[in-house]
C-alpha cells in the first residue's frame, strides 16, 4: 500500500508548485523568474541556476534533473553513459495512455526511464553512478530503475568501482505491479555483492526519498548523505494522517528528521556535496587524495554536537 | 461475511435444508427433488469457485474467517516455541515466530499475525508490522543461520504500519535491511503467501528461495483501493484496479514471479482446515527437499539468479 508515487502531496514539482497561489505573487514572466516552491519568493533565473537551484532565502533545495546532477557533481567531461539499451515495457496492460505518457516523459528528460547511469570522475576518482530523475514518472522504480541500478552495482563490484546513487522517488512503479516490487530485493542482493567485493556504497537521499526506493536501495549504503529538507520515509504523509487521524509537524520525515533519528550520516548543502563526496571517496583510496581536498571545508576536524 | 458471487449458493442451500425437513416430516416424499438441487448445488459450487475475478479474490484472501499466520504455526508443525522480542526495543505482536519443527527436521518460523476479531486485531494492529517486528525477523533469521535451521515464512499483511513511531524508528531502513539480509541469507527460506501480500511490508519477510501462494490469497504493490484512489481518484473503483494490478497467483506464477499455488479446498481455506494445513506441509516439506539438495554456494546463486531475472523490459 505504499508504493506509488504521488502521494507525497507536500512535495510538489517545481512547476506545479508554482501555480498555486498566483493571486498574492507578483506577475512574472515564467521564463526569466522561478518562484521559490519554499517561500514563494521571486528569483531571477540566472542567479536561481547560479545558485544551484538552492533558494538564497529559505535555503530550499529544488529538484535537479539527472543530467543537472550529473554537472554538479562530476568532472566536466568525464561521463560516460551506461546500459542505454534498456526501455520500460507494460507487462500489465495499462495501455495506451500510460504508455504515451512515459514516450512523454522520454522525450522532457532525455532519459529511457527514471534513472541515467554511467561512470565519471569526481574529483580524482573514478566511479560508477546512477542518478534518479523525478521528471521521469516522479522517479518511480519499475524494472527499468531496477535493472539499471543493480547493472550499476554489479559493474562497480566488477571494475572495482565505488557506487554513488542519488535517489529522487516515490516509490515502486504501480503500473508494473509486483515487478516492481521485485525491483526491491534485486537491487539489494546485489549491493550485498558489491559490499562482499570490498567497494564503497555512497547514498545521497535527495527530495523525495520514499516508500520502495526508501525501502531497497537507499536505505543501505555505507554511507548516507542526504540534501537539506529532502522528503524521505516509508508511509506517505496523507497515509499516516489518515490513519492517526491527526496532523503531523511539518519537519515529519525531512532529512533533518532522520538525521536525528540515526538513518542518515550527515545532511550536506547541494554547494558542498561534490566536496563532500570528494573528502569521503578519500578515505576508501587515500592515492587519489589531493591536499586541497583537505583544506577545502574548515569543519574538517571537528565532531559535532 | 458472504460474497457477492457465493449468494446463489446459499440460497439454493437453503432451500434444500428446507426441503429436507419437509422431507423429514414425513408428510411428503421429496427425495428425488432433494438429490437434483443437491446435484445442482455441487455443480454451481465448482462453478463459482473457479470463475473467481481478481476482486473475489482480494476479499477471499481479506475473509474474516481465513486462517492466520498462527493456525499454520500451531496445526502444520508438531512443536512450535514462540520467540519474542526484537532485543532492541520491544516485542511486535503483528509478527509473530519461533522454533518450530516437523519430525527431526526443527525449522525457524514467523509471519504477520491478523487478529481473529476486533480485540485481537487491537493487540495485532491488524497483521501491520512496525520496524520492531521487522527487527525481530531478522533477528530470528539470523538465528536460524546460526544453527543451520531453514526458514519459513507466512505472508498475511495489508501493509507496514504507516504511523508516526513505525517512521521515527526507521520503517523503511527496517524493511530494506530484512530484504538484504534475506538474500544473503545461509539458509534455506521458504515463504508461503496465505492470505494479503500487502507491498513492502510483505515483501520484509517474503524474499525466499521458493515462494508459495495459496490459490485465494494476493500479492500485490499496492492495495486495489490506493491504485484506484491514485489512477481514478475513486477508491471505489478498487474492483478495477484488482483487474489491473496482476495481483492473483495465476498471474504472478505466468510471469515468473513465484514459484507454486497451493490449491484451497472449494470456498476457501476455512471450509476444510484439515485439507488445507496438509496441502501447505506438503508443499514446504517437498519444497525444502528441492532446496537442501543444493550446496550453500549452490543455494546462494540460486537465490540470486532468481530475483536476477525479474522485471519486464525491452532492450534495443
Amino acid at each position: 500500500m505504499n508504493a506509488f508515487f504521488d502521494k507525497f502531496k507536500t512535495n510538489k514539482p517545481a512547476a506545479e508548485a508554482e501555480g498555486e497561489g498566483k493571486v498574492q505573487a507578483p506577475k512574472v514572466p515564467s521564463d526569466l523568474w522561478v518562484k521559490c516552491s519554499g517561500c514563494d519568493t521571486p528569483i531571477y533565473r540566472k542567479v536561481f541556476e547560479e545558485k544551484l537551484k538552492v533558494c538564497d532565502k529559505c535555503g530550499f533545495h529544488h529538484k535537479l534533473s539527472s543530467y543537472e546532477r550529473i554537472s554538479l557533481l562530476t568532472e566536466p567531461g568525464s561521463f560516460e553513459e551506461l546500459f542505454t539499451e534498456i526501455l520500460p515495457a507494460d507487462p500489465l496492460n495499462f495501455g495506451e495512455e500510460y504508455m504515451t505518457k512515459l514516450a512523454a516523459d522520454q522525450k522532457k528528460t532525455n532519459l529511457n526511464d527514471a534513472v541515467l547511469t554511467g561512470k565519471a570522475k569526481v574529483g580524482e576518482h573514478n566511479v560508477a553512478l546512477g542518478f534518479m530523475d523525478f521528471f521521469f514518472r516522479g522517479g518511480s522504480m519499475g524494472s527499468v530503475v531496477g535493472e539499471k541500478i543493480t547493472r550499476i552495482l554489479e559493474y562497480g563490484a566488477d571494475n572495482r568501482l565505488p557506487v554513488i546513487i542519488a535517489t529522487c522517488s516515490g516509490g515502486a512503479r504501480m503500473q508494473e505491479g509486483v515487478f516492481s516490487l521485485m525491483q526491491l530485493v534485486k537491487t539489494n542482493a546485489a549491493i550485498n555483492r558489491l559490499g562482499e567485493a570490498g567497494v564503497p556504497y555512497i547514498v545521497i537521499m535527495t527530495d523525495p526519498t520514499t516508500a520502495g526506493v526508501a525501502a531497497s536501495f537507499a536505505a543501505i549504503g555505507d554511507v548516507i548523505l542526504a540534501e537539506p529538507g529532502a522528503i524521505i520515509g516509508f508511509s506517505g504523509r496523507r497515509v499516516i494522517e489518515q490513519t492517526i487521524r491527526q496532523k503531523l509537524p511539518p519537519d515529519f520525515q525531512s532529512a533533518e528528521f532522520y538525521q536525528k533519528h540515526g538513518f542518515i550520516d550527515k545532511v550536506v548543502h547541494r554547494r558542498m556535496m561534490k566536496k563532500t563526496l570528494v573528502r569521503i571517496l578519500n578515505f576508501f583510496n587515500p592515492k587519489a587524495k589531493k591536499t586541497e581536498d583537505v583544506v577545502a571545508e574548515p569543519e574538517k576536524q571537528t565532531v559535532e554536537v | 461475511m458472504i460474497l457477492d458471487v457465493e449468494k446463489p449458493l446459499l440460497e439454493l442451500e437453503e432451500k434444500i435444508l428446507e426441503l429436507i425437513k419437509v422431507n423429514e416430516s414425513g408428510k411428503i416424499d421429496l427425495s428425488k427433488e432433494i438429490k437434483a438441487l443437491e446435484k445442482k448445488a455441487r455443480e454451481l459450487k465448482k462453478d463459482i469457485y473457479s470463475n473467481l475475478t481478481p476482486w473475489d479474490r482480494v476479499l477471499m484472501a481479506r475473509h474474516p474467517q481465513r486462517l492466520t499466520t498462527g493456525d499454520y504455526l500451531e496445526a502444520v508443525f508438531d512443536d512450535f516455541f514462540e520467540l519474542h522480542g526484537d532485543r532492541y526495543y520491544s516485542d511486535d505482536a503483528a509478527l509473530v515466530g519461533g522454533l518450530a519443527s516437523i519430525g527431526d527436521q526443527t525449522f525457524m518460523v514467523m509471519g504477520h499475525q491478523k487478529g481473529k476479531d476486533t480485540k485481537e486485531n487491537l493487540k495485532r494492529n491488524f497483521g501491520m508490522v512496525a520496524p520492531d517486528g521487522f527487527r525481530k525477523a531478522g533477528r530470528l533469521m539470523k538465528l536460524a543461520e546460526k544453527f543451520g535451521y531453514p526458514v519459513v515464512t507466512f505472508i498475511d499483511t495489508p501493509g507496514a504500519y504507516p504511523g508516526i513511531e513505525a517512521e521515527e524508528r526507521g520503517q523503511f531502513e527496517a524493511i530494506s535491511k530484512n530484504i538484504a539480509l534475506m538474500a544473503g541469507l545461509d539458509v534455506p527460506i521458504i515463504t508461503v503467501i496465505i492470505g494479503e501480500g500487502g507491498s513492502g511490508g510483505a515483501l520484509a519477510i517474503a524474499a525466499g528461495d521458493r515462494i508459495l501462494m495459496l490459490e485465494n490469497s494476493i500479492y500485490s504493490v499496492i492495495s486495489p483501493e490506493g491504485c484506484a484512489s491514485i489512477i481514478w481518484r475513486d477508491a471505489s473503483k478498487a474492483s478495477d484496479a484488482a483487474n489491473a494490478l496482476g495481483l492473483t497467483g495465476e498471474f504472478l506464477l505466468k510471469n515468473g514471479l513465484i514459484d507454486e499455488i497451493i490449491p484451497e479446498p472449494l470456498g476457501g481455506v476455512h471450509k476444510d482446515r484439515e485439507k488445507s494445513y496438509f496441502a501447505v506441509k506438503e508443499a514446504i516439506l517437498r519444497n525444502l527437499e528441492m532446496l537442501q539438495k543444493f550446496t550453500l554456494e549452490e543455494l546462494k546463486n540460486y537465490r540470486y539468479d532468481k530475483y536476477r531475472k525479474m522485471g519486464s523490459f525491452t532492450e534495443k
